[in-house]
């Protein structure tokens, strides 16, 4: 029989919260995270996103979703923003909002793109563009919740395939060195599409099969998969590692739509 | 006047637009769908009317338009759910989807 939950504490719906910007850092010419204080935060998993609202003086309100860049460990949380630059709400979050400014935001949303140390195997990480905000969430608890386990690290080996157009649009890019470099665990793939710095040794195309190939784990493995950055990327990626013979229901997708961004 | 010529120009309309990617995932669909329910919805397994074919809600393929979003069966394409929100009223349709099933969560206080 089940004990009946008190008013206190069943699941509430999402409430919009108001968050203040304690930070401001610059990840490339085009991005940058914003690094919040919310009261009342109940805390995320790794993959999750918020919408963000913004309202005009003249009341005119506009909603969009950003994946959480922070670990769940982290105390602030962290939202990694690119400059769209016909977008409607991108260039007030990277050019306008300052340190001590207000924004709406409700979440955690999304239970279905998340992952944590609790489900052991193999991981591969695909993304492209702003596609690596919701995976360097998950690497960052990864991180985090392994730092003085070992054994729990080996149990998750993680790749991480990550395409950009050239090397000032990657983000995270000491931090990804860095985590790479401390993990024997973790392996980090960079593909840079349309620009390569001289004497750069890392993949120069799109993400494609033989590249999945060679960077997945076989099938038989049964890595779980996160796929995540512009539709056409996306799509292409999944299809192609469903075609190699990974199981369609341990590879998830998060599409942003056409650019890549959500404006 | 000349002769009244008229021409009658076709509207892009939705289908139009589909064409080009908005393809998006269940999960967005989070967000709005948390103002209907209280349990979060991205997990629940959705059983497809049409076909029967259930997966979790975040893996339905979403097309994305100006007021709402329409979530499809990737088996069979037919559409699942619909929501749309206007300025008075949330709208939600279910009626592509058989069966919804969860595993509620009790928050630990």
């Amino acid at each position: 029989m089940s004990t009946p939950t008190s008013p206190a504490s069943r699941p509430k719906s999402i409430a919009w919260r108001l968050a203040t910007v304690a930070d401001v850092v610059p990840e490339t010419s085009r991005a940058r995270t914003l690094v919040l204080d919310v009261p009342g935060w109940s805390g995320h998993r790794a993959g999750q996103h918020v919408d963000v609202r913004v309202t005009a003086e003249d009341g005119y309100q506009a909603q969009r979703s950003y994946s959480i860049a922070s670990a769940p460990e982290d105390t602030r949380l962290a939202l990694t923003i690119e400059r769209l630059d016909d977008g409607e709400v991108s260039p007030y979050l990277t050019d306008v909002l300052r340190v001590g400014d207000q924004l709406e935001l409700r979440g955690p949303i999304g239970g279905h793109f998340v992952w944590d140390v609790t489900l052991v195997g193999p991981l591969l990480l695909v993304g492209g563009g702003s596609g690596i905000v919701p995976l360097m969430a998950m690497l960052r608890h990864r991180a985090v919740a392994t730092a003085t386990e070992a054994h729990v690290r080996r149990k998750t080996p993680t790749r991480l395939l990550y395409s950009s157009r050239c090397w000032d649009d990657v983000m995270y890019r000491e931090e990804l060195a860095r985590l790479a470099q401390d993990d024997e665990t973790l392996e980090v793939a960079l593909t840079l599409t349309r620009a390569q710095p001289e004497g750069w040794l890392g993949f120069r195309r799109r993400i494609d099969r033989p590249m999945l190939a060679e960077i997945a784990w076989p099938p038989s493995e049964r890595p779980y998969v996160f796929v995540c950055g512009p539709t056409p990327l996306v799509e292409s990626a999944a299809s192609a590692l469903v075609e190699l013979g990974h199981d369609p229901a341990l590879v998830k997708t998060e599409r942003f739509g056409p650019t890549g961004g959500s404006g | 006047m000349d002769g009244d010529q008229t021409r009658v120009e076709r509207e892009r309309t939705d289908d139009d637009r589909a064409g080009e990617a908005t393809r998006l995932d269940g999960n967005v669909a989070a967000g709005m769908l948390s103002e209907i329910f209280v349990q979060d919805f991205t997990t629940a397994r959705v059983t497809c009317a049409n076909c029967g074919a259930a997966r979790p809600l975040g893996a339905l393929l979403v097309y994305a338009h100006g007021m709402g979003m329409v979530m499809r069966c990737t088996t069979c394409d037919s559409v699942v759910m619909r929501m749309a929100r206007t300025p008075t009223r949330l709208w939600f349709d279910p009626t592509g989807a058989r069966l919804l099933t969860l595993a509620p969560v009790t928050a630990v206080v």
